[in-house]
């Protein structure tokens, strides 16, 4: 049996209420009078309230875990509420810190919600952890990924309940244990940017996460309780479609750069750099910071962006202007500006289909502007002369052109 | 050997979930796969030809990389290779768009980071 998590402190006694809500677990000889008294003075810090985060959370609020801190900056989006089970219709809009506390405290008032309305950085890491005796990471990128890990090496070896979700399908463990692997022994190194799967990629079952991140939350529980067998030392994999569960067996590298026997990160770095990505240039969410970025300059690696309130002027007044959408073809029914695609995957390929463009002014959309500007700069790069990007894709249309289309 | 193919590298073997393909060695096995399926190259190792830190593979159980002889262990048939993919997703932004990196070669999906829903 595993030994708790938590030091030798003093338990905190439960009051007659309290007995009564938690009666299931206190008839539960694993968990009893002593491991509900546990659950309660044990604090957990789950990093991100998104789709692992709000399982994770609503599970542990309920299931009495005393204080529970929260990381997000981020606010609740309609497009999050098919998976993110904390917020709900009416918080949409609101920080999401508030919005989980709103729901966690619905289900509990017994146990402590700390809100943490920031970006969790190398900054404040070190000094937000301190406080919690278990991290849960239920982050969406790998900056933060291993910035979690990392802090929870240098804290003094705090459990990391990971999990991680691609489509349909999730992993999960415990990393950063003393006597276990940490993240780092299993990715050394983060892929870089240009071999991340693109929004062409993206999209996850709604369901997954929430079966992922009941996974982490079961082995928090198990982590403060001291029972069972942990995924400390293995991988859980999950694929959804399949319904099959998987686990490996992993080590800990004696290597490796922070938890390895000859350490070379002793302190928190500069992940960004260390993933090869550009640094958020304003605090908020980065990817609003990015796309900002993007968006305001005239040009890009040699592509000029194009408003879409100049795209609705030059198509307004007639002026010689072609128009190309490289998403997928089954992002056409959600939304479309009616004009001919070839998705960016298949441009290569299909690049002679624009031969009797070639000398025209093209303007490549996608969704947001991203897949777009790669495709402009492969168009550029095989001869186009005038190949423009859609700054914003048929998002920032719909936003500013015409509110009738949906955005997704 | 069968070849298990994760999620995000299915774009890459045509949606395939397995592939078998012959070879006496795991690396007999993988040149197979990269050479039926061209794309993943890229994405299993360098442009000097080793294997991604990130990539990770297992024969059966085991890591390959704490097997003795790593790359160059025997296989037969009957084995079975993972290749566990390096994924970051569970909190999923909305309107997210790329860091723009620079145009890498074709094949494409050599994107940026974007989690879109």
């Amino acid at each position: 049996m595993a030994a708790s998590t938590l030091p030798g402190i003093e338990l905190p006694k439960l009051s007659n209420e309290e007995i009564a809500r938690y009666s299931r677990h206190l008839i539960l000889p694993e968990v009893g009078m002593e491991g509900q008294q546990k659950l309660k003075a044990a604090k957990v810090l789950c990093v991100g309230t998104g789709g692992l985060g709000a399982p994770l959370a609503l599970y542990l609020a309920a299931a009495g875990v005393g204080t529970l801190g929260l990381v997000d900056f981020d606010t609740v989006d309609a497009s999050n509420l098919q998976r993110q089970i904390i917020h709900s219709t009416a918080t949409v809009g609101k920080l999401k810190v508030d919005s989980a506390e709103l729901m966690l405290k619905g289900l509990n008032p017994f146990m402590n919600v700390v809100k943490h309305n920031t970006m969790l950085t190398s900054a404040n890491a070190l000094e937000i952890f301190k406080d919690y005796d278990i991290i849960a990471d239920g982050t969406d990128n790998f900056q933060t990924r291993y910035l979690v890990n990392d802090a929870c090496v240098l804290s003094g070896h705090k459990p990391n309940a990971y999990g991680s979700i691609f489509r349909f399908e999730g992993q999960a463990s415990v990393f950063a244990t003393e006597a276990g692997p940490c993240y780092r022994c299993l990715y050394p190194e983060p892929p870089p940017p240009g071999l991340v799967p693109s929004c062409a990629e993206g999209g996850v079952l709604g369901i997954l996460p929430g079966l992922v991140g009941v996974i982490q939350a079961t082995e928090v529980i198990k982590l403060i309780l001291g029972i069972g067998e942990t995924l400390v030392g293995r991988l859980l994999l999950v694929d959804a479609l399949t319904m099959k569960f998987r686990t490996l067996k992993l080590r800990k590298n004696p290597d490796c750069p922070v938890c390895g026997t000859h350490p070379t990160v002793t302190a928190l770095i500069d992940y960004d750099q260390f993933c090869g990505i550009e640094k958020p240039k304003s605090v908020g969410p980065l990817e609003v910071a990015q796309n900002k970025a993007v968006a305001d300059a005239p040009v890009v690696d040699g592509i000029p962006q194009v408003s879409v309130q100049e795209l609705k002027r030059r198509l307004d007044a007639s002026e010689d202007v072609f128009v190309l959408d490289v998403r997928e073809p089954y992002e056409v029914p959600i939304a479309s500006l009616g004009v001919p695609l070839i998705p960016l995957g298949e441009l290569a390929k299909r690049v002679d289909e624009l031969a009797a463009q070639k000398d025209r002014n093209i303007v490549v959309h996608c969704k947001s502007g991203g897949r777009s500007q790669k495709a402009a700069q492969f168009l550029k790069s095989v001869g186009f002369q005038h190949v423009e990007n859609l700054a914003g894709g048929i998002l920032a249309w719909a936003d500013k052109i015409d509110p009738t289309l949906p955005k997704y | 050997m069968k070849i298990n193919i994760p999620t995000p590298l299915r774009t890459y073997t045509g949606g395939l979930q397995t592939v078998t393909v012959p070879g006496a060695t795991i690396g007999e096995a993988l040149e197979q796969l990269v050479g039926t399926y061209p794309d993943l190259r890229q994405h299993l190792y360098t442009g000097e030809g080793k294997l991604r830190s990130f990539v990770n593979l297992y024969l059966n159980d085991d890591d390959i990389r704490y097997l003795p002889q790593k790359e160059a262990t025997a296989a037969s048939a009957d084995d079975e290779l993972t290749i566990i993919p390096s994924i970051a997703g569970g909190r999923l932004p909305h309107r997210q768009s790329a860091p723009i990196a620079p145009l890498l070669v074709i094949p494409w999906r050599s994107g940026g980071i974007c989690f879109c829903n």
